[in-house]
């Protein structure tokens, strides 16, 4: 049966097909729906864990065992699941072991736009990266059979324009879960430096019979396909650029890599003699290029194409091809500018009632990843500075000891509860330890916002949203020391901004819980019976309510607020902000 | 219909339906034994921000992005939209524009103006050809019980000149709604409308 499957539906999908046992993933865009549909298989355990590295150990606990086992996640999460990954490669596996990593090449939804096939490399683990949908399932079938005959873990490369990208996929049926025999053999599983020293033995060993076998294109284990079309132009490329090579240049032979570490050199050197001109084409580093150069085979590329975002058609037919441009059918030389469309916190988001208290108290802001970091744009621009997951907090304690606590009265880290308990909790004891002054501020709303509402520990579901245990937030901050814990709702704005300067005059480690639903979420929605009205003749047009920059307040042109019934969340921000008492709500 | 091709852009704001409509596209792409992709954009771009998705059906299609210039099609779900992804309709191609407006924050605090005349603008701007069709798509599908069926009127619209059979569409709708199939109706409704008024 034909399906039209999005690239993530179709890689859990093809793990399902496989026989997967366990997939365990922590959340990023554009990683997400491969778990999400996982869960819909109910004969495979599936969960959400806190972080990357604890998805990736239970991943690698499962195989071990016995089970096919897959942990998922975006570029970044490789970094953190980095260190099991590492190592795992010198153990090998027991099931087949595939992580799933998502690059977002243009950052649509990152913080950066590094390149996986790098810690493939350096991990020494094989690199697939499929093309479209059906590639998607291919491969993540065809990676699991990989991992068990050659006794490696296996890294599914996929990117934001594969993952979120939607065509037609064939269905079949599933292989049933088997999970294998569990053999103690420390000598294999016990990387202590005795073990280790042969095991990476085995490594550089099985790194070459992989490059030997996978020019054999009999064997098929690196799913590579050559394309043998006019020989003028020589193509050498990977996943959705291949697609856009195909649009470009629809007459060039191309070499369509499927595994992209470690590389058939021997096949690429044949295509090479092929050719009169070898050009290789991947968006980000010149991963492919370099190697087949250190490898003495001659190729353009960089030189040609930029390292930066996402590479199109019409970039490459520009550089390849002397084909004209396609004539637009409007010219745009009269056309009016359209106006900015930048992202917004939504109506009734309690990170923005918080935000605008950070940005009355005029302190430096530590911010994190998730929804909160657009606190970053105007009107509050009350962040300071993003790195990466968890970093608001390490990076409040290090203003505090590069000043002697001074910056610590003046400076609070911004953390929501997902990604606090991703990787905030060792920060948090790291500061109480070392007894730094800082405030940190837990925007609790109850769920994993950015990525699309995910649950994480400390909402009381679980990815299938059955009741699991939820962690008591007060508590965790408490156990680990934290002298000062305190709850405030951030839509009183007012209230957040004392606590909040009571907090920060403590010479000790403060938590202030910031605690409302995301207004997306069931438990944050609109509540009835407590609609927000504008009374006129009370109404000084003074634009208070206006720099909340609310979807739902529309300014008149005479500067007084209409509410927009549709957007309104009843929150009670704007009534809290107007001093003339002209916005109200009803009681809740 | 084997050789049927065509490249659509579903151009709007984050949460006005454009994800369904690409993916009742896609669906209707399988019905005509094709192949097609569908790129769509999740993450932080949907929080109010301006959303694109691209649909491409044919024999064989690679790219799943449509480029500068190749839109057979672009449907701009609000009405500034289509000023934005104006570039991409190609020469004789059809663009057709929901009347709707939704005004950025950067509009709303006065900061820049939302423009008029944009259906004036775009014609003037028309090369060759190419089609320039404006529909109130919110005002009919509130006709037919909700705002959530805009996008369905703007398929309806896109119907008239997709060289298509009715029937073919509406078995669709009828997959892309099977979970809900109180909804069928309205929605049958909705693209009615929408072809009548394009």
């Amino acid at each position: 049966m034909k399906k039209i499957m999005l690239g993530n539906e179709a890689v859990a999908r093809g793990a399902y097909e496989a026989g997967v046992k366990l997939v365990s993933s922590y959340p990023g865009t554009p990683s997400t729906e491969i778990t999400e549909v996982i869960a819909d298989y109910k004969e495979v355990s599936c969960e959400w864990a806190p972080n990357e590295k604890v998805g990736a150990e239970v991943a690698i606990g499962a195989s071990i065992r016995g089970a096919r086992a897959m942990t998922c996640m975006k570029h970044v999460g490789l970094n953190v699941a980095a260190d099991p990954l590492f190592t795992v490669a010198y153990t090998g596996v027991n099931g087949g072991l595939v992580f799933c990593v998502a690059d977002d090449p243009g950052m649509h939804s990152s913080q950066n736009e590094q390149d996986t096939r790098n810690h493939g490399r350096s991990s020494k683990v094989p690199v697939f990266e499929p093309s479209d949908s059906q590639e998607c399932k291919d491969f993540i079938k065809h990676a699991f059979e990989f991992s068990e005959e050659y006794d490696t873990p296996v890294i599914l490369r996929l990117h934001t324009r594969v993952s979120h990208s939607r065509s037609v996929v064939e269905i079949c049926d599933p292989k049933p879960i088997e999970v294998k025999d569990y053999v103690k053999d420390p000598s294999k599983y016990v990387m202590m430096p005795a073990n280790a020293i042969k095991r990476h033995v085995v490594v550089e060993d099985r790194t070459k019979k992989i490059i030997k076998d996978s020019s054999d294109l009999t064997k098929n284990i690196g799913l590579h396909k050559v394309e043998m079309r006019d020989t003028k132009l020589g193509i050498i490329t990977a996943g959705a650029t291949y697609q856009y090579v195909r649009d470009a240049a629809p007459d060039a032979s191309v070499l369509k890599l499927g595994m992209v570490w470690p590389l058939p050199m021997d096949l690429i050197k044949d295509f090479a003699s092929k050719v009169d001109r070898l050009v290789v084409v991947e968006e980000l580093d010149p991963f492919i290029e370099n190697e087949i150069k250190a490898n003495g085979v001659k190729c353009e590329g960089k030189e040609l194409f930029t390292m930066l975002g996402e590479y199109t058609a019409k970039m490459i037919r520009a550089a390849l091809t002397d084909l004209p441009l396609p004539e637009e059918g409007i010219d745009a030389t009269n056309l009016p500018v359209a106006p900015g469309r930048p992202p917004v916190l939504c109506a009734g988001c309690p990170h923005k009632g918080l935000f605008l208290a950070l940005s009355r108290l005029k302190v430096q802001v530590m911010g994190d990843i998730g929804c909160y970091t657009l606190g970053a744009l105007p009107p509050m621009q009350a962040v300071d500075t993003v790195i990466c997951m968890g970093a608001s907090v390490g990076m409040a304690h290090g203003f505090d000891k590069a000043t002697d606590g001074v910056d610590s009265k003046k400076t609070v880290g911004v953390i929501g509860d997902s990604t606090f308990l991703h990787s905030g909790i060792t920060n948090l004891l790291n500061a109480v330890y070392n007894e730094s002054a800082i405030t940190l501020i837990i925007l609790d709303n109850s769920i994993t916002g950015m990525t699309g509402h995910q649950q994480n520990p400390s909402t009381g579901r679980n990815i299938r949203l059955e009741e699991a245990p939820a962690v008591d937030l007060e508590g965790l901050c408490r156990s680990l020391g934290v002298a000062s814990v305190r709850v405030i709702d951030p839509v009183d704005t007012f209230g957040s901004e004392k606590v909040i300067k009571e907090e920060l005059d403590k010479d000790v480690v403060s938590v202030i819980i910031a605690r409302r639903p995301c207004a997306l979420i069931p438990t944050g929605r609109a509540k009835k019976g407590v609609e927000v009205s504008v009374d006129y003749d009370k109404c000084k047009a003074c634009g208070a309510c206006g720099r909340i920059m609310c979807p739902a307040l529309i300014m008149g042109d005479d500067k007084k607020p209409m509410i927009d019934a549709e957007q309104c969340n009843n929150c009670g921000l704007c009534v809290n902000v107007c001093k003339f008492d002209a916005l109200m709500k009803g009681e809740e | 219909m084997e050789n049927f091709e065509a490249s659509i852009v579903l151009a709007g704001v984050g949460g006005q339906g454009t994800l369904i409509a690409g993916k009742l596209l896609g669906i209707l792409s399988l019905k005509l034994g094709l192949d097609v992709k569908v790129s769509e954009v999740h993450g932080m771009s949907q929080r109010g921000g301006s959303v694109i998705t691209y649909v491409k059906i044919g024999k064989e299609v690679h790219s799943p992005i449509v480029e500068p210039g190749t839109a057979d099609f672009v449907l701009s779900f609000e009405e500034v939209e289509s000023v934005r992804w104006s570039n991409l309709l190609k020469k004789d191609g059809v663009m057709i524009v929901n009347s709707q407006k939704i005004k950025s924050l950067p509009v709303l605090l006065k900061q820049v103006e939302y423009p008029s005349d944009i259906k004036a603008s775009l014609e003037a701007g028309a090369i060759g050809d190419t089609k320039i069709i404006e529909i109130d798509a919110l005002g009919a599908a509130l006709e037919c019980g909700t705002s959530k069926a805009t996008n369905i009127v703007m398929l309806g619209a896109l119907s008239k000149y997709f060289g298509i059979d009715d029937a073919i569409w509406k078995e669709a709708i009828e997959e892309a709604f099977a979970a809900k199939p109180k909804t069928i109706p309205l929605n049958i409704e909705a693209f009615n409308k929408g072809k009548a008024l394009a």
